[in-house]
């Protein structure tokens, strides 16, 4: 009896074991799954952080990932989803198909150019350098071992110097290849008429909606909803009221009416400043499904009081003015809080940017925080083109020489712009006088054109 | 009844069918180099149509309407001129199949990076350079995998080729004339 008894105390002993054991698995099992399938936060899962251009949507694994993290193909073909049209855009020098061809079979052994993450590697944060991306210092050597024999000037220069020096950049190189160095090469610091490209959208919405031309203040008047105030008389102001756009057009009529219209609401008109805007930091995580980024989650500087505030489209354009000249300046400044923006108030640009909002110089010639990094762009050719604000700030931010024909040449020439770029100090204090540094590039292109003989250039 | 023999007998037909067809594909199927001949004639009557229908009959020598130059992008009217076309073509290929890999490449090129590279390349290259009219053919290993690889005489026939490699300041060869093979094409197939 004392041995059965005994006997039924292991077991009971050992069942209790066997449910903690029970509990703790499915516990876990639970936890872990909810964490990995339904929670945005998995950072569990997460082998290590990612880089400043995905850390936003890094809980995101399968925009990368996909289904499965089995496949080279389903990486690269996740990095072409999203940075695919940026690339072809910059006439990337070094597409994948460049690569692919058996002849540079031995070459892959050194680096696998045929995949985007054989040199920018994910979730190793020590890897990440001042481009925000991990970046193989000497890779050009692998290809162009011998640029010393075709080019005296580059005897002697070490491989990891190729693209540190503003002179070559891996896949842009639009502002510095060599034909272009040589048509640019005798340009002025400023340029005669320095002025930025201007939005046409306004005037293709009035050619295209039939209206004959703006509302007049009485017309605004009359059509103004008879609400409280502010928002009648700052939809008075507005672009939307001299185009007719009523409450109705971005709300809703009564039955699906929107407190709060969404970002999908703007691009119904918008569709180029949205698609980019989603494109940027500032829209990524919506454009994943996420909620709205907020500065909290930059890595940047940011003024602490608005570390919480979400960004939307409204954020910026505050409804219901859409004072783009506030979105341009003064929302930007408001939330970055580097020692870039912060010298803003203190720069050139913004002191032409003051007499432009002050009616004492030409439209187009002030420059704000969205003149460079959210630049006017042209979409399309004559008279047919769109002349838009690049939603997408990254899209020329690094490296800065993105910049340069975009955003630079409106109002400077070639070689100051690519000597500013290249001097830290001055970028950091916002360019309050002239670069200190002078990159050579234009020079050597201008010795070898004439030492082998000047040629027919596509500007002449 | 009727049904299931019916059945049967289209099954028996397939089979029987599917069997000859094999026998038949691996008795006749096409060889290495009437494959890489048949590719290298597409590629070459685009090219020649390419040149004919658009560059000259819309560039300066016709209605003057585009541009042909190498920064093509760069210009509103630019259009690529007919060898960077070509390596568009290889480019798109590469990105849609692995069963052939094709590029124009030269002993004299204007980008160091057209140079023939690889042993056979080199070898091929001179060869339709001696002997002009000739294709060159032959095998090579690269990374592990055997090609069948065929090199085809890229010859000078509209005078803007050889005038642009001639004056082009990268060009190492500055006296092209008409007739003379300036390159050729390789064509690789794994086999």
């Amino acid at each position: 009896m004392t041995a059965s008894k005994d006997g039924q105390g292991l077991l009971k002993g050992s069942a209790k074991w066997w449910m903690l054991w029970v509990l703790l698995t499915v516990g876990g099992g639970v936890y872990l799954g909810t964490e990995l399938f339904i929670s945005e936060q998995k950072a569990l899962f997460l082998p290590g952080q990612t880089t400043h251009g995905h850390h936003q949507i890094e809980m995101q694994c399968t925009v990368c990932h996909a289904d499965g993290f089995n496949s080279e193909v389903v990486l690269q073909d996740a990095c072409m989803n999203c940075h695919g049209d940026e690339l072809d855009d910059a006439q990337d020098s070094h597409p994948r198909s460049k690569f692919t061809n058996p002849r540079n079979a031995e070459l892959l052994n050194h680096l696998d150019a045929r995949q985007c993450v054989a040199c920018h590697v994910e979730h190793r944060p020590e890897l990440i350098t001042t481009m925000g991306v991990s970046q193989p210092i000497n890779v050009c050597v692998h290809c162009h071992t011998d640029i010393g024999e075709d080019r005296p000037s580059h005897q002697g220069m070490e491989f990891n110097t190729c693209q540190s020096a503003g002179c070559h950049n891996f896949h842009d190189n639009r502002a510095l290849y060599e034909d272009f160095l040589l048509a640019h090469a005798d340009e002025p610091k400023t340029l005669s008429e320095p002025v930025r490209p201007l939005r046409n959208f306004s005037a293709r919405y009035f050619d295209k909606s039939g209206l004959a031309e703006r509302l007049t203040a009485e017309q605004i008047l009359s059509r103004a909803p008879v609400i409280k105030q502010p928002i009648p008389e700052n939809w008075a102001h507005s672009s939307h009221a001299a185009a007719a756009i009523e409450c109705k057009d971005c709300h809703g009529n009564e039955a699906s009416w929107k407190e709060k219209p969404e970002h999908t609401v703007c691009e119904s008109c918008h569709e180029n400043e949205v698609s980019t805007f989603l494109q940027g930091k500032h829209g990524m995580r919506l454009a994943q499904g996420l909620s709205p980024m907020t500065p909290a989650q930059s890595e940047l500087n940011i003024h602490v009081e608005k570390s919480h505030q979400e960004l939307t489209c409204n954020t910026c354009h505050t409804s219901h003015d859409f004072d783009t000249r506030k979105a341009a300046v003064d929302k930007c400044i408001g939330c970055h809080n580097d020692e870039h923006s912060n010298e803003y108030l203190r720069s050139p640009h913004y002191t032409l940017w003051r007499k432009e909002l002050k009616g004492e110089a030409a439209p187009g010639t002030g420059v704000s925080c969205a003149t460079c990094h959210m630049p006017a762009t042209r979409k399309g050719s004559g008279s047919k083109g769109r002349i838009f604000v690049d939603h997408n700030q990254n899209a020329n931010l690094r490296p800065n020489e993105k910049m340069i024909r975009s955003v630079c040449m409106n109002c400077h020439g070639l070689g100051f712009s690519i000597d500013a770029l290249a001097d830290p100090v001055l970028v950091e204090h916002n360019f309050p006088g002239d670069p200190s540094v002078h990159i050579e590039s234009i020079d050597m292109a201008v010795e070898r054109d004439e030492k082998r003989g000047k040629r027919e250039s596509i500007y002449d | 009844m009727k049904k299931a023999a019916m059945i049967g007998v289209v099954v028996a037909s397939s089979m029987l069918l599917s069997a000859c067809g094999d026998e038949q594909a691996a008795t006749t199927g096409i060889s290495p180099q009437k494959y890489t001949d048949s590719l290298f004639a597409v590629m070459k009557a685009d090219r020649t149509n390419y040149t004919k229908l658009i560059i000259k009959r819309l560039g300066p020598q016709g209605a003057d309407a585009i541009k042909p130059h190498e920064y093509w992008e760069d210009l509103d009217n630019g259009a690529p001129l007919p060898a960077q076309m070509f390596r568009f073509g290889a480019e798109a290929v590469a990105d849609m199949t692995t069963d052939f890999a094709y590029s124009l490449q030269s002993i004299w090129p204007i980008n160091p990076q057209n140079a023939p590279k690889t042993p056979l390349e080199k070898e091929g290259l001179q060869f339709i350079v001696d002997n002009p009219g000739k294709n060159f053919y032959g095998e090579e290993d690269l990374g592990g995998v055997t090609y069948y690889t065929a090199v085809y005489p890229d010859v000078a026939v509209a005078t803007p080729c050889i005038a642009c490699h001639n004056a082009h300041k990268d060009s190492p060869r500055t006296d092209f004339e008409m007739g003379d093979v300036m390159g050729g094409v390789v064509i690789r197939v794994p086999l």
